[in-house]
């Protein structure tokens, strides 16, 4: 399912339109305008209005809202799930992404789609997974009670569906493009006598660096804002398990709504720096790409 | 290699399991009783009646956007470009809270609406326009990159044949775009069907009305109707499952015809 907004679109050069195979200036306008409108209306207002929102009692109480302890735990807590999370599904999406493209195996479009399955699987399914093994009633929920462990309700358990939601985007922006750039430079270092770990980090990372940074983005933003896999799991404890978008939604439900949004204001600065660093990345990538695909 | 399967195993392999042992473990009564009941149902034709409709609404804008980000140069084009994926990077909370304050009957947008009676957060229409936001970027990057592709002998040909520009439009372009926008509606379809964080806080939750498949999953849960939940899960699952097939055959039937394959 990602394959639009995870995959990295390598673009080629716009080229400036001809006379006759473009249209008229008047239909040209009318569809920017219909663009812009529909774009103002769906995009730019929810963004303008959560801003609005969360400064209409005053920029004190914006500040305010960021002294509560049940706002400060969330987002400490957001901060080391992200911190787990996003560490390790980079180095599985390495791994997987250097196990496709570099090697043929038995089960390799299998593992490609099981890859994919947290993208198209509804986040609310990501939690329940996680309930049913690890939950009181789960399959090992006898046995983690009788060991006292506690997974669900828990941190462990937020770590474990964020981690389920998260892991494709990393192995997902990395081997259309790992596939693109071949493997000349590796081979040639191979004779050279380099090991893999060598060739690794002075060839294939420098390759990548971009298009990692691009899913590592991706996976971190993610990780962060995921809200359904995560409810599911949380159980909504304050000061324990509540994360940044599970307090949002408590304190709307309480009708704290100028709290709710400045946290959430929070959230949606996250998203644009995202989508800054994305397209910077991605600008990055493609002119990578097209250095070292050139001089190969 | 070995790190990739034991990740996946860990992750994902055995806790589908675990889900498939619970939806069986529960018997074939307790699990035809549980996605068949009136009000699983009613969430059925909400779900997926309703993502449906986003999403062939995602169709025809997400054309319009993709034709215009990739063929005009106009002041602000990079910046809408980059926003296009901001519904994919907004968490579904926020996204959820700014849209039903926005369509509130006293609210920015919803005032607008409120003299002819119509409401839109906390009815289907809310439930509506969440999915459309969420699926918007889907449509835009399936597309935008088949209409960066294009070639522009044909249309050059169709413009020295004769053809309008409309009727090279519709008989020459269109029908090229045509899989990688079946593609891209399926991809949204998908995502809207799944979807939860942004559709709760507009839908109002109403039991037969605006209560979406996702909801009835978590407050199965709540009442501790772990069986249930895994049947609901499971039929969502294989819901989802379809529309996979469907969108990576339209990709290959697309990639065929195209000629990368």
């Amino acid at each position: 399912m990602a394959g639009v907004t995870t995959a990295l679109p390598v673009r080629a050069v716009t080229r400036p339109a001809r006379r006759a195979t473009t249209e008229s200036a008047l239909v040209r306008w009318t569809l920017i305008a219909i663009v812009v409108a529909f774009f103002g209306i769906f995009l730019f207002l929810p963004l303008v209005v959560v801003f609005q929102e969360a400064f209409s009692k005053g920029v004190a109480a914006y500040f305010n809202a960021f002294q509560n302890k049940a706002t400060q735990h969330a987002i400490w807590l957001t901060l080391l799930v992200s911190a787990i999370t996003v560490p390790l599904n980079t180095l599985f999406g390495m791994a997987a992404a250097w196990a496709i493209t570099r090697f043929n195996f038995r089960g390799k479009s299998l593992l490609t789609s099981l890859i994919d399955l947290p993208l198209w699987v509804s986040p609310v399914i990501g939690g329940l997974i996680y309930v049913l093994l690890y939950g009181r009633q789960g399959w090992l929920g006898p046995w983690l009670a009788e060991h006292d462990i506690r997974i669900i309700f828990a941190v462990p358990g937020i770590v474990l569906a964020t981690t389920f939601v998260t892991f494709p985007f990393v192995a997902r922006t990395l081997v259309p493009l790992m596939q693109a750039q071949g493997q000349a430079e590796e081979e040639a270092a191979a004779t050279l006598g380099a090991n893999g770990f060598q060739i690794f980090i002075r060839i294939t990372l420098p390759k990548i660096k971009w298009g990692l940074l691009y899913g590592v983005i991706l996976c971190n933003a993610r990780a962060m804002g995921e809200f359904g896999a995560v409810s599911v799991v949380s159980g909504h404890i304050r000061n324990r398990t509540n994360t940044m978008p599970l307090n949002v939604e408590i304190l709307y439900n309480e009708y704290e709504f100028a709290p709710a949004f400045a946290v959430a204001s929070l959230l949606a600065l996250l998203a644009l720096l995202t989508l800054f660093l994305k397209t910077f990345a991605e600008w990055q990538a493609a002119r990578q790409l097209n250095t070292t695909t050139t001089t190969q | 290699m070995g790190i990739t399967w034991i990740w996946l195993g860990v992750i994902v392999l055995v806790p589908f399991a675990g889900l498939l042992l619970k939806t069986a473990s529960g018997g074939w009564g307790h699990f035809w009783q549980s996605v068949t009941d009136p009000r699983v149902v009613a969430s059925y034709k909400i779900s997926f009646g309703i993502s449906f409709l986003a999403a062939l609404v995602n169709g025809v804008f997400g054309v319009i956007t993709a034709w215009v980000l990739a063929r005009y140069q106009f002041p602000g084009r990079r910046l809408l470009d980059a926003m296009t994926d901001l519904p994919f990077a907004l968490p579904t909370a926020v996204a959820g809270i700014a849209l039903t304050a926005l369509y509130s009957p006293n609210e920015w947008i919803g005032q607008f609406f409120t003299p002819f009676g119509i409401k839109i957060s906390f009815t289907q229409l809310g439930i509506f326009i969440a999915l459309t936001f969420i699926g918007l970027p889907f449509v835009v990057r399936t597309v935008q990159p088949v209409i960066l592709d294009l070639s522009a002998d044909v249309e050059e040909a169709a413009a020295c044949l004769g053809a309008n520009r409309w009727q090279t439009f519709w008989r020459v372009i269109l029908p090229g775009l045509f899989p990688s926008i079946l593609t891209g509606v399926t991809l949204a379809y998908g995502r809207a069907v799944g979807e939860y964080g942004s559709v709760v806080f507009i839908a109002g939750n109403l039991p037969f009305k605006t209560e979406i498949t996702p909801l009835l999953i978590i407050t199965k849960l709540e009442q501790y109707d772990y069986t249930g939940a895994a049947a609901l899960g499971f039929v969502m699952l294989l819901a989802s499952f379809v529309i996979v097939l469907v969108s990576n055959g339209l990709q290959s039937w697309d990639a065929r015809r195209r000629g990368v394959a």
